[in-house]
């Protein structure tokens, strides 16, 4: 086990910053990335339906 | 078709449905409608991976791997820095390539696939910049050099910038495809020259993580975690250009039947209702 305690874990021997700031912000970006595109897709198909009803 | 459907509509189906269910079994799926069903079946099959290797990854990287006895604890930036600088340059040459293919032989659905990566492919470029910048600072003291490698890799996020904001500019979507695909054929040449910088010129980038002709110089566990990184991540971006392609297909064909027909589009909300009802009166 490389940890002794949680908050080693999180200060990771005084490179938190940078570790966390690394690895949170790619799976914040990631999230981003999939919410985006559930996004892109209930629009896309909103815009059909509204198509659908018009003719 | 090969179901026989028999088409009411007085609406003629273009050219690509028309075509889907003929020739050989891979040209059936270059039909945007054979393959948006296909890729929509293949999406949980990417991103459940995805998930399981990225989170293995990250484990084995942080509880298993050691400490670094150079870098101390800041070296765990690898296991998102490696696998998001390679992404970065892997997705730029399927995104070339698909493109390429889609001028060459007039396939939309290539055409399509290389606008469902460039997004993909400018976040991990991003990535890549963002997570290197937050390990060069206690390594090497600054954030930022302009070396070869960074430099070259800051030129791969403005030639996927470039290659999204040529084709929105570009109203008709099959020219767009075709200046897209003349600006990611000659940005292909940038690729190369990210990976050998580090050999061509003197920088202060570390040599390849991974070298085909030594062996790692590594411990074993932190090369483990970090390629059950790079194999996760590498699922996610097939199976969110999956989803994106899946979107641009129904944007793309929204005049023909086969996309009304969708059950997904077929199911009306009744908040959508209301507001046609109330539109149509």
């Amino acid at each position: 086990m490389n940890w002794q305690s949680w908050q080693a874990f999180v200060a990771m021997g005084g490179y938190g910053l940078y570790v966390w700031g690394s690895v949170l912000v790619v799976a914040a970006f990631i999230a981003g990335e999939l919410a985006d595109v559930v996004r892109r897709r209930r629009a896309a198909l909103k815009t059909l339906r509204l198509l659908g009803v018009g003719r | 078709m090969s179901t026989g459907q028999v088409y009411i509509d007085e609406r003629a189906p273009v050219a690509g449905a028309a075509r889907a269910g003929q020739g050989h079994v891979l040209w059936q799926y270059a039909s945007p409608q054979r393959f948006y069903a296909l890729a929509g079946r293949l999406v949980p099959w990417f991103m459940a991976p995805a998930l399981l290797l990225t989170l293995l990854g990250l484990y084995v990287g942080f509880f298993v791997a050691p400490t670094d006895h150079q870098q101390g604890e800041a070296y765990r930036i690898i296991f998102v820095h490696v696998p998001a600088a390679w992404l970065s340059m892997v997705i730029y040459l399927a995104m070339a390539f698909w493109a390429g293919l889609g001028w060459v032989l007039n396939t939309r659905l290539s055409s399509m696939m290389a606008r469902a990566l460039a997004p993909t492919g400018a976040l991990f470029t991003f990535l890549a910049l963002w997570t290197g910048a937050l390990w060069g600072k206690p390594t090497w003291g600054t954030w930022w050099v302009w070396d070869a490698r960074l430099t070259s890799e800051l030129i791969l996020l403005f030639l996927y910038i470039g290659f999204m904001a040529l084709q929105a500019g570009i109203d008709d979507p099959r020219r767009g495809d075709k200046a897209g695909a003349l600006l990611a054929l000659v940005g292909v040449i940038n690729v190369p020259i990210i990976y050998f910088s580090v050999q061509w010129w003197s920088t202060l980038h570390q040599g390849a993580s991974i070298s085909f002709k030594a062996a790692p110089t590594m411990a074993s566990t932190m090369l483990i975690g970090m390629l059950l990184c790079s194999l996760g991540l590498w699922a996610y971006a097939i199976g969110i250009a999956l989803m994106r392609l899946r979107c641009i297909v129904l944007e793309r064909e929204r005049g023909t039947d086969w996309v009304q027909r969708l059950p997904e589009v077929q199911r009306l909300l009744p908040a959508e209702v209301a507001s046609a009802k109330k539109e149509s009166t």
